[in-house]
């Protein structure tokens, strides 16, 4: 599995965070997402795919780039 | 009334709930949940803006960039006379910028709230809570929990991460009690949100000289960086207290209300020490009671196809949340109150942009005063009968006045 982020859609709820902290964490600085892991075990979609639908920016896309 | 009569009358917005059954949307609005996503309905001004009461318009909607929240466009669809005469003198705000305006404010706000700030926070929630109750036991019996532990924790959390100062910390909390608390006449109201509104300019005028690691110091570092005036600055800390106050006091003494209704659910709570059954619980919790109740509200700057109609470029929009929160499409049994059930989609702090900044702090609050409350006190009663206890049918989020309980 394959995770993107973007900061600027980003609103800084920390959703992600408390869903799935081993692949998102936010900023000090002003909340915003940072990727700890950008191609997380497959032990980890359910909560990936949490995050990504309860993100309110819509800052979060998953996929699966394999055939 | 039939379904197709509803729809074509348009009926008055804000609704009244049902008395027999107050932690319930109002039945019309049901009505009209039911007949379809979108429908229209009437305000105070005559205008018949959109109503959204399904769940998943209501997320397409508030994550749209063509829906704003800019109150001084002609069209929107504002909550009362009250909100019109202050227009033009209300300053630009979180609440009623988009884009890229809103994110610059928000962010000042989203570094105190991140989930690891709110984690941190957690020991001293814990220990207020506890401490609140220990006074509560020691004190007489009936006890008010509005006065006792709803409404302080979060005025405490607020001060605490606002950064005010302990020696203040009664002159704020009473001021915000009567400012946000919905029971002062609106004289009273206004009088204790301005002393509040220039208690915080001229702290974050001090807190630019003598910063600390608090949400006024964030603020004082953009105002010394030009970004803000101290008026903007001091606005700004005040709408953190607004947004944070009263909503989650009100889910505190209303969620215990509705868990005093469903003992068989109290003891799940009274019965467990493990953080994420009582983390299901108050995500189920916030979904079934889903406090605020006058609708957020939006207008169209285009025009956007949802559901089989179209919201036309500069009609008002009105999203339901607690409507949408019992849409059967999305939960299953959306009427029963299920603390077992993962109920992770809720919308109780909205959605896109604008949803909840302070969302992880009032999980926190919740979670600890629901998984400490019952465990510390499993013999807690109301001791009034239910149909004795005064709701907020008025107020801009559902809750109770008062809950005198014993012990």
């Amino acid at each position: 599995m394959n995770v993107t982020v973007d900061r600027e859609r980003c609103c800084g709820a920390g959703n992600c965070v408390v869903l799935a902290p081993e692949v998102f964490d936010q900023r000090d600085e002003d909340g915003t997402v940072v990727l700890l892991d950008p191609t997380p075990p497959e032990a980890l979609a359910g909560s990936v795919g949490e995050a990504v639908d309860q993100c309110p920016g819509r800052a979060i896309e998953a996929y699966d780039i394999r055939p | 009334m039939t379904a197709p009569d509803v729809r074509a009358a348009a009926p008055d917005y804000p609704a009244k709930r049902d008395a027999a059954c107050p932690f319930a949307p109002p039945p019309v609005l049901r009505a009209l949940a039911e007949e379809a996503p979108l429908s229209r309905v009437t305000i105070w001004d005559g205008s018949t803006p959109w109503l959204v009461t399904g769940h998943e318009s209501q997320r397409a909607l508030l994550g749209d960039e063509r829906v704003s929240v800019d109150e001084h466009r002609a069209g929107f669809p504002l909550f009362s006379q009250a909100m019109r005469d202050t227009l033009e003198h209300r300053p630009a705000m979180v609440f009623n910028l988009d884009g890229a305006e809103h994110r610059r404010l928000r962010k000042i706000l989203t570094r105190a709230f991140t989930a690891k700030r709110v984690q941190a926070l957690r020991p001293a929630i814990q220990r207020i809570t506890d401490e609140l109750i220990d006074a509560m036991l020691a004190g007489p019996k009936p006890a008010d929990l509005v006065t006792s532990l709803a409404v302080p924790l979060p005025s405490l959390m607020i001060c605490e991460l606002l950064g005010v100062p302990y020696e203040d910390r009664d002159f704020f909390q009473e001021r915000s009690a009567v400012g946000v608390g919905g029971t002062a006449s609106a004289e009273e109201s206004g009088a204790s949100m301005q002393a509040l509104t220039e208690y915080l300019i001229g702290l974050v005028r001090s807190k630019k000289e003598t910063p600390g690691d608090d949400v006024l110091s964030d603020i004082a570092e953009r105002v010394t960086a030009g970004e803000l005036s101290e008026v903007e600055g001091g606005l700004l800390g005040l709408q953190a207290l607004v947004a944070g106050h009263e909503t989650s006091a009100n889910m505190i003494a209303l969620g215990t209300v509705a868990l005093l209704r469903h003992p068989e659910q109290l003891a799940l709570l009274r019965d467990t020490d493990d953080p994420a059954v009582v983390a299901t619980a108050t995500e189920e919790l916030l979904r079934y009671l889903t406090i605020p109740q006058v609708g957020q509200r939006r207008i169209a700057t285009a025009d956007i196809e949802i559901a089989g109609e179209v919201i036309r470029e500069g009609e008002g929009i009105i999203i339901d949340l607690p409507t949408g929160n019992r849409d059967p499409d999305v939960f299953d049994a959306p009427e029963a109150l299920d603390l077992r059930s993962p109920q992770g989609r809720h919308q109780a702090f909205g959605f896109g942009p604008h949803q909840c900044v302070g969302q992880q702090l009032a999980r926190a609050e919740l979670q600890i005063v629901y998984g400490t409350l019952f465990r510390r006190i499993p013999t807690l009663t109301p001791a009034v009968e239910f149909d004795e206890i005064e709701f907020k049918h008025d107020a801009l989020a559902f809750g109770v006045h008062a809950l005198p309980v014993t012990w």
